[in-house]
């Protein structure tokens, strides 16, 4: 089952983490599966999200060792063993700002696991902070007329796409750690290393972005997400079992999860996640491929089992996006409750008391007012939906959010929020207050040979 | 013609990109997909985000799937690293489009 040489035989794609953050028992049940099923096999772990690495990079300049998923170890103890048996390589991009300190942290744990002869790929070059593509930037669409002070950068990262991870894995890397790169490359360089497929064989690769589009969040495709009693039921949500991909030479694609797991995999559940975060359905960007699912046809072959067939590619973009992080300023927030008799009058004394403090100290910042209980998350930062609704629920909870660039403006407004409990209306309790800085993330797009992602093995022996 | 929550007739599922949101719209039953051609348009889709500073929406129309998918540009008062809104990423907002009310039948 080696990924040395091509080879028609289907190959089997698991999922086990779909963001950082997910259910660390999810990938064991995975592994079984894809054991049990016999046949050549890798599995994935999705856990970068675009704001964690900017964290990471941070973590890293604290301590030189850190700055890759905390929770990598965690996940890997309970299946290496197990993988490693069975020639079931793992690809991750639990690298993080760290890919190299995230290797050696794997081989450490295959040290005590007995397995010390673990090879593990690391691919690099997605970090352009010091280079010259850094200079040779162009805002995304979406980022139009920003501008960048590279001093300021916390962390600069390009998506790269399916090569890298392919080579490594050719090269006979039993775990495949990344940086940044796009979330279906994770699975795709799988199928590249596998099938052998031509970096021009445009459906085929679409197809297998598409999988690795569908695999990519973990359960959001098998009834994760999805739940909404009494007109999408889902059953099994504490054991909801993570998806696994059957991929074809040709580029088909059945999507599956471990028998006798919980959850569904339908045509509703595909549906949903082959939609999420897209925009142009006809043009979805990848690193790899630009894929149109216009003509996606999917078909309920057994239970649990689900075919999709019609993914169309053309040619990949030349250039390339890049996510940006720079300093996002400090965001206080406080909370309050007020319940029973008149909650909501005093609850909407106590956000206009509030709003008046910060006027009279003169913070400067942004300041948006919820009424949790009436509404917490529709509204907009005017509280337009807030106003508008008259009713008086018995118990509900006022939030502050105060935005500024100052952190000793943050830390003012939140703890006016603690101050209601002396100067406030009557009877409130239950305060809360937090303090965080914030992140401010931009995407810009870099030319494709501004790059060059490196692939490195090593074992607990060195470098090969 | 009587009015239906579009709850009943399609479900959702909200994704986020910078300010950005989309939001898939898929017809519970096949021959719903006209009526929700029909009366989910971009016009209305804006009406309903434009508390929160929507200025734009596209949808694309996905008939093979049973599907739409509406992209609304600035919804997000800054996405998730700069909205104040507890929910940053507007993850919940697939149930204020399902809340929207449609001439059914």
């Amino acid at each position: 089952m080696a990924f040395d040489r091509p080879s028609a035989d289907l190959l089997r794609i698991g999922c086990g983490s779909g963001f950082s953050g997910d259910r660390l028992d999810a990938p064991g049940p995975v592994v079984e599966a894809l054991v049990a099923a016999g046949g050549p096999a890798a599995l994935i772990l999705e856990v970068l999200g675009e704001r964690t690495l900017a964290l990471a990079q941070r973590e890293r300049l604290h301590r030189s060792e850190a700055g890759f998923e905390p929770a990598l170890l965690d996940l890997l103890r309970p299946i290496l063993a197990r993988c490693a048996a069975h020639g079931i390589p793992i690809v991750t991009n639990a690298g993080a700002a760290n890919p190299r300190g995230a290797a050696r942290a794997v081989l450490g744990l295959a040290r005590g696991l007995g397995l010390p002869e673990l090879r593990v790929g690391v691919v690099e070059g997605d970090d352009i902070r010091g280079t010259d593509a850094l200079a040779d930037l162009d805002p995304w669409e979406g980022d139009a007329g920003a501008v960048l002070e590279p001093e300021k950068v916390i962390a600069a990262n390009v998506y790269l796409g399916a090569a890298p991870i392919a080579a490594a894995l050719r090269q006979g890397a039993q775990v495949v750690i990344t940086g940044r790169c796009s979330d279906p490359a994770l699975a795709l360089g799988p199928m590249l290393a596998h099938f052998g497929w031509a970096a021009d064989d445009w459906d085929r690769l679409a197809a297998g972005t598409m999988a690795g589009h569908l695999l990519e969040c973990g359960a959001q495709v098998t009834g994760g997400y999805f739940a909404d009693p009494g007109v999408k039921d889902v059953p099994g949500m504490a054991t909801l079992g993570f998806p696994i991909a059957e991929i074809g030479a040709d580029g088909g694609v059945l999507i599956t999860k471990p028998a006798g797991s919980g959850g569904r995999v339908d045509r509703q559940t595909v549906t949903e996640q082959l939609l999420y975060e897209l925009h142009d359905p006809a043009a979805y960007l990848t690193p790899d491929v630009v894929l149109d699912i216009t003509g996606v046809a999917i078909t309920e072959e057994a239970p649990d089992r689900v075919r999709l067939s019609g993914a169309r590619g053309r040619p990949r973009p030349e250039r390339l996006k890049a996510t940006v992080s720079l300093p996002g300023g400090w965001l206080g927030e406080g909370e309050i409750s007020y319940a029973g008799p008149n909650a909501r009058a005093r609850a909407d004394l106590a956000g206009r008391t509030l709003l008046e403090r910060l006027r009279l100290l003169g913070l400067e910042g942004q300041a948006r007012l919820d009424l949790i209980g009436v509404v917490s998350v529709f509204d907009g930062d005017a509280g337009a939906l807030r106003e508008a609704e008259a009713s008086s629920p018995p118990d509900l909870r006022l939030r502050l959010a105060f935005a500024s660039e100052s952190r000793a403006a943050a830390e003012r407004a939140a703890r006016e929020v603690l101050s209601l409990y002396c100067c406030g209306p009557a009877g409130g309790g239950g305060v809360r207050t937090r303090v965080t800085d914030r992140i401010r993330t931009l995407s810009f797009l870099v030319p494709r040979e501004r790059l060059a992602p490196r692939v490195s093995l090593l074992s607990l022996e060195g470098e090969a | 013609m009587s009015a239906v929550p579009l709850h009943r007739l399609a479900h959702a599922r909200a994704g986020d990109k910078g300010n950005r949101l989309n939001l898939s719209l898929i017809a519970h039953r096949a021959e719903d997909w006209p009526l929700l051609a029909r009366e989910v348009t971009e016009a209305r889709v804006l009406a309903l985000f434009a508390h929160r500073g929507a200025t734009a929406v596209r949808r694309y129309d996905l008939p093979a799937l049973g599907a739409f998918n509406f992209v609304i540009e600035d919804v997000l008062q800054g996405g998730v690293n700069g909205a104040l809104n507890l929910d940053g990423h507007g993850k919940s907002l697939s149930f204020l489009l399902l809340g929207m009310t449609v001439e059914g039948g």
